[in-house]
This record gives structure tokens, sequence and C-alpha cells, in this order.
């Protein structure tokens, strides 16, 4: 018998019964709310007078309306403060855990779930929001869930679902010098395209994946959604458990024990199948920053702005076009003589230490170029945001030009106040350059954190590595 | 949920691939803690020409009057039609709220992102995956003609046009039995509730640190 993938084997551990065309109730670990996509799940329980099957699996944060600045004045949105109001009140009523606006570990819920040893190696972790793929580099299935799902999962503890095909990508040998993950991840849906992954989960391997620390291992997963795939996941390895040791909610004393052997298991079997298999040589990826209006539109920043009179299918050439057209670019244009307005270092893709301090070295002792407006750092956490403090790395931001603002998802998709105005050319460490994402009329370039701060410093694209 | 029937609908069609859930519904109106009223919003930064707040009163608002659904018939568009991986991005269900409060009730599209299609069936909103060449000729047929109608029969699984070719869709057999029963995912889960707990006891005994 052919071995199990890692996916089969989280599936496995979890299916609680299945019908003969597939349909199988999955049980689910780990419950991660926010303000957005609640409101209406808690309504539904109530009006349907159900109650929540396990309060403990939900850990709850606001985060997506969270203003970044004056705190002290509390959310002046008010169609935002009464969602987040919302949070508050459904999470005392039922008794749940939620890190509150104020509480030092409050943050964006993806970031704050592996801080907190909330997410754990072999779990299934559902959140309402799709990059919650994000989990999946500690060997969890982990994915994004509607909100009508969230209510099925507080009323049930499981999910109605129908397993999806294996998918992996391998990224073979070392990358070279200065390369991230986020260009790892830029490039591999640069190769696949961002519905390549449709349908499946995708196990990512390979010598440049296991490489990378938890906090890259979290960018990479993070960003498999805009491949097309609900799920990204990582073996569990000695990396995962280093991490997890000794976090508030991670097992400790007999269970840690106990817990680690199980997790020994959490990787594809030498001899597994899968559905669909891609290899990427490592030496093949460049910095990445993406030009278009998807993730997919995507180029090394020495090359040019892709010509759609040279794309052959019609139906991709107008959509290069119309991207072109929405990011006021010109086909052929080298991508490092594009200019930016500002510069957004943050989001659940790209906002944890080992960020922070990639963007921090490449802005020490620099400043930020005079045609940008607008630089602004974002940490993920209020714990992630004390540590950098302690380390000196708000100082280097605030003296290089940088805004050093409070945790939340802030300008990723620009809910509060953080936002692009139109026209406005923004490089951005975050995962999504769709039309209006940062704010109507925006346009987004996703890049990592050192190519974001080498943007920052010179005004324009530049290989970081050249700086 | 009501029960999907048949029905017979003025199609619109937007000519893109990866229509995202940022397009189909912006980020602005996700503040609301309702599952309703979503629909004069649909395609905000398309439709209007001026930019979209929540509590705006949208009879003042400027109407992009190039975009499909602001012109006649296609204001009582009922399906949708578009390109490749339909509603990529974001998981909000507040897209599919916004496409059902518009009027739409089924989309067709050559495929659909993961989240959404899902989310679709939690509401009643027929996702329709047609193959390509399908959907090209389905474009062709609505140039130039005024008041382009198709049937959905979600029951024969099949897209009738107004000559009567019929074109068959594939479903998952519980996605279309929930749909054509309007039945509550919930409701049907609870069924299954011994064998739920039937599994937790196994499960935390197995797996302990996780109780």
């Amino acid at each position: 018998m052919a071995g199990k993938t890692l996916y089969d084997k989280i599936w496995e551990l979890h299916e609680v019964r299945r019908d003969d065309d597939g349909t199988a109730l999955l049980y689910i670990d780990r419950h991660l709310v926010h303000e957005v996509t609640s409101p209406q799940a808690f309504e539904g329980l109530e009006i349907a007078q159900r109650s929540l099957w396990r309060k403990r699996s939900i850990l709850a944060v606001p985060d997506h309306n969270v203003p970044t600045t004056g705190l002290e004045l509390g959310i002046t949105d008010p169609v935002a403060r009464l969602q987040v109001d919302t949070l508050n009140q459904n999470c005392d009523k039922y008794g749940l855990t939620e890190f509150k606006m104020g509480d030092v570990r409050q943050g964006i819920v993806h970031v704050i779930g592996p801080e907190q040893g909330a997410t754990l190696p072999g779990m299934t972790v559902v959140c309402g929001d799709s990059h919650t793929s994000t989990h999946g580099a500690f060997a969890a299935l982990a994915f994004g869930i509607g909100t009508s799902e969230v209510e099925h999962v507080m009323a049930t503890q499981c999910l109605i679902q129908k397993k999806s095909k294996n998918m992996r990508v391998t990224v073979d040998g070392k990358v070279a010098e200065g390369i991230t993950a986020k260009d790892i991840v830029l490039h591999i849906i640069g190769e696949i395209g961002t519905a390549g992954g449709t349908g499946c989960t995708i196990e990512f391997a390979g010598e440049a994946i296991t490489n990378l620390s938890m906090e890259g291992r979290m960018t990479v997963c993070n960003m498999t959604i805009e491949a097309g795939a609900r799920a990204g996941l990582i073996a569990c390895d000695q990396t995962t458990l280093d991490y997890v040791r000794g976090r508030p909610f991670a097992p400790q004393d007999e269970n840690w024990e106990q817990a680690i052997t199980c997790w020994a298991d959490l990787h594809s079997d030498p001899d597994a199948g899968f559905d669909r298999e891609v290899v990427i040589d490592a030496q093949d990826i460049a910095p990445q920053v993406t030009w278009g209006t998807s993730p997919e539109m995507v180029c090394a920043v020495h090359q040019n702005i892709p010509d759609p009179a040279q794309e052959p299918d019609p139906i991709k050439a107008g959509g290069m076009q119309n991207a072109l057209d929405y990011m006021g670019l010109k086909a052929n244009t080298p991508l490092d003589q594009v200019f930016v307005d500002k510069i957004f270092i943050g989001s659940c893709t790209n906002s944890r230490i080992e960020d922070l301090r990639a963007a921090a070295s490449v802005v020490k002792g620099r400043k930020v170029a005079d045609s940008v407006k607008l630089a602004l750092v974002v940490p993920g956490s209020g714990l992630i945001k004390q540590q950098a403090e302690d380390e000196g790395l708000d100082r280097i931001f605030i003296e290089a030009g940088f805004e050093w603002r409070e945790p939340g998802c802030s300008m990723c998709l620009g809910m509060n106040a953080d936002q692009l105005g139109s026209g406005e050319r923004c490089a951005s460490t975050s995962n999504r350059n769709f039309e209006g994402r940062q704010g109507q009329g925006g346009r987004t370039h996703l890049v990592s954190p050192a190519m974001a701060a080498a943007a920052a410093v010179k005004g324009h694209f530049t290989d970081v590595r050249e700086l | 949920m009501e029960k999907f029937e048949k029905f017979t609908g003025i199609v619109a069609g937007i000519d893109r691939p990866n229509i995202d859930t940022d397009a189909i519904i912006p980020k602005q109106y996700l503040k609301s803690i309702k599952r309703s009223g979503f629909g004069v919003n649909l395609f905000d930064a398309w439709r209007y020409l001026d930019p979209g707040e929540p509590g705006q009163d949208h009879s003042r608002r400027r109407i992009n009057p190039d975009f499909v659904l602001n012109k006649d018939p296609f204001k009582d568009a009922q399906i949708l039609l578009a390109r490749e991986n339909f509603a990529c991005g974001s998981s909000r269900e507040h897209a599919v709220w916004a496409l059902l409060d518009f009027g739409i009730k089924a989309v067709i599209a050559p495929s659909f992102a993961d989240i959404f299609y899902n989310n679709s069936f939690k509401n009643g909103l027929l996702p329709i995956a047609l193959g390509s060449e399908l959907v090209d000729q389905l474009f062709s047929e609505l140039e130039g003609i005024e008041d382009c109608q198709l049937s959905i029969d979600l029951e024969n699984q099949v897209v009738r046009n107004a000559s009567g070719t019929e074109m068959a869709f594939e479903i998952e057999e519980f996605r279309k039995y929930c749909l054509l029963n309007g039945l509550d995912d919930i409701g049907l889960t609870m069924q299954y509730a011994e064998t739920i707990k039937a599994f937790e006891q196994q499960y935390y005994q197995k797996l302990p640190w996780l109780k």
C-alpha cells in the first residue's frame, strides 16, 4: 500500500464520519475568531437557539478594524466600533477567550494563534478568514471558512467537507543570499498561477522550505490561498518544536513528551503519492515584485513589466491590459524604475519579529526617500511590538522616517484609517494586490519586508542586495 | 434557506478572469454586522464613479453608465457570467450575500475559488462550472442580444438557452440535495451529535494534550 501524505494523515485523524460519496464530517480543534466574519454567525446561533459545542476551542481577537494610532481615543469610526463591540459582547456572553484591544496579546489573528501556542502540529484550525492557511506552517490543517461555516463549527465542532487533492511544491536546493520566504512564495505563485492550487491542499517541501524559520514558513503558507489552495502544509520538524515549546497554550511536561512522540509522524511518507507535483529550483528565485492586480502578476525586480501583446491567450492578455491600466504602468518598463508613494510593512504575511528585523537591517542608518509620502510599520501583535522595542527596532524605523504603529491588519486591506488614496502606489509586504484592496484606486505592489525597506530608502523598487 | 427552484432569467456578463472578492464587495462594507443590504454595493468600485462609503444615500451616487449591471435589462439580471477563478481572494461570505441581495441566483464561470464555491451553497446561490468553450459560446451569444435569457434547471443539471440548446453541468450530489430542499447544514450535522461525542471520547484519549 502506498504511504500517506501529511494531509492524508491529519485528515484521517479528524474524520468523524464519511458518506459513500466522500462527504465527511471533519472535527475542528481550533477555531480562531475575529470581528468581521463572526457577528452574523453568533446571531445565527442565537436565532436558532443553539449553543456553542466547545467554547475552549475558540480564541478571539479584533484585528481588521482596529486603529493603529491614537488607541486612547478608542475606535472613532462608529460602524467599525459597533463591530468590535459586538465581538466583545459575544465573547463575554459565551465566556470565550478574547484578547481585547489594549491587551498586549492582541494582534492579527494569524499572528497571535502561533505566538500563543494555540496553533499546534496535527491540529485542524479554521477561521473566517482566507489567510488561515498561515497555520499550515505547523503541520496543522488550516483553512479559511465563510460565516455560515463559522456558525457550523461553533454549533457542532465539525465541518462538512470533501477531501481535496494532494499537491506538493518542492523547492529544491538553497536560495541565494538575501532571498526571503516572501520571494519564494511569490515566485511559486508566478509559476503555478492564482488558480494553480484550486481544489488542492499544497504541501511545501524541499531544502529551501525546511531551511526557513517558522516565521518564513508562515509567510509561505499564508499565501497558499493566493495560489488558489485553501490550505498549505509544511512537515513538523525540530524547527517547529523549538518554536512551539513553552508557549502559553502549548502542552507542558508529560503532555509535551506525549505530543512530540505523536507529532514525529507529521510528515508525508517517502512513498506517498501526490495528485500533482511541482518542482522549483531555489537558485532561480530572485527578489520578487508584483506589477499587476493579481498575485500571479509577478516578476523579478530586475525584469521588465511584461507586454500583453506577447501573451498568446486573449483572455489572459485582456486581464494583463486591465491590470496595467489600473496600475498606471506601461509594458516593458523596468520594474526598478517604478516609483512608490507609500510603504507598508505589516499584515499576517509579514509582520513578525523576523520581518521587522529584516526591514530594520536595511533602513538602519538610512532615510526614507523624500518622494515617499508615508512609510508605515505595523507589528503583528502587541508582543511583537514590545519585543521589537526591546531590540531597538522602533528607533531604527523612526529615525529613518517610518511611522511606528500599533498592531492590527491595517493597510493590508484598509478597513481602518490606513489606506491608499486613489492613484497612490505602495510597496507592501501584504498578500493581495487586487484593485482597491488597500484603498479605492490604490495601486499595490507586493514585496518582502527587505524589498519594501529598500523601496522606502530609494523611492523606487530596487534589488535590496545591491543597496 | 429557500428551496432552489428552476428559473429563467437575464444573464449579465463580466468578461474578466480572476474577479476577486474585493471587487465583488469592497472591504468598507464588511463592517456591517448584518447579512442583508449588500446588494447596492455589489461591484461598488466598478458600478459607481464616486468613492463608496457605508451609510451613503445610493440614489445620489454617480453611476458608471458603462458597467453592465447599470444597463437595462441587466439591472434585473439573475444570472452572472464570468471567466476563470471567479471570486478568488478572501473568505468573505458578504460576496455571496451581495450577489443574492442584488438578485443574482446563479453564477456561470469555467472555475470558482474554493471558499466562495462553498459559501454559495450555504446561502442558496448556485455556482455553475461550465467548460471554457461553453463559457466562450455564452459570451458570444450575449453580444448583440439585448435580452439574453437562460434557464437554470438544477434538478436535471442543465443550463438551457433560448433556442433550447442544453449545457450539462456537474454538481456534488449532497450539495444538490441540500439546495433543492433548502436544507440547513447545521441541522443536518446535529443529527450526528452522538457520533461526534463518541469521536471526541476516543480522540481525547489518544491526544490528551488537546483536551
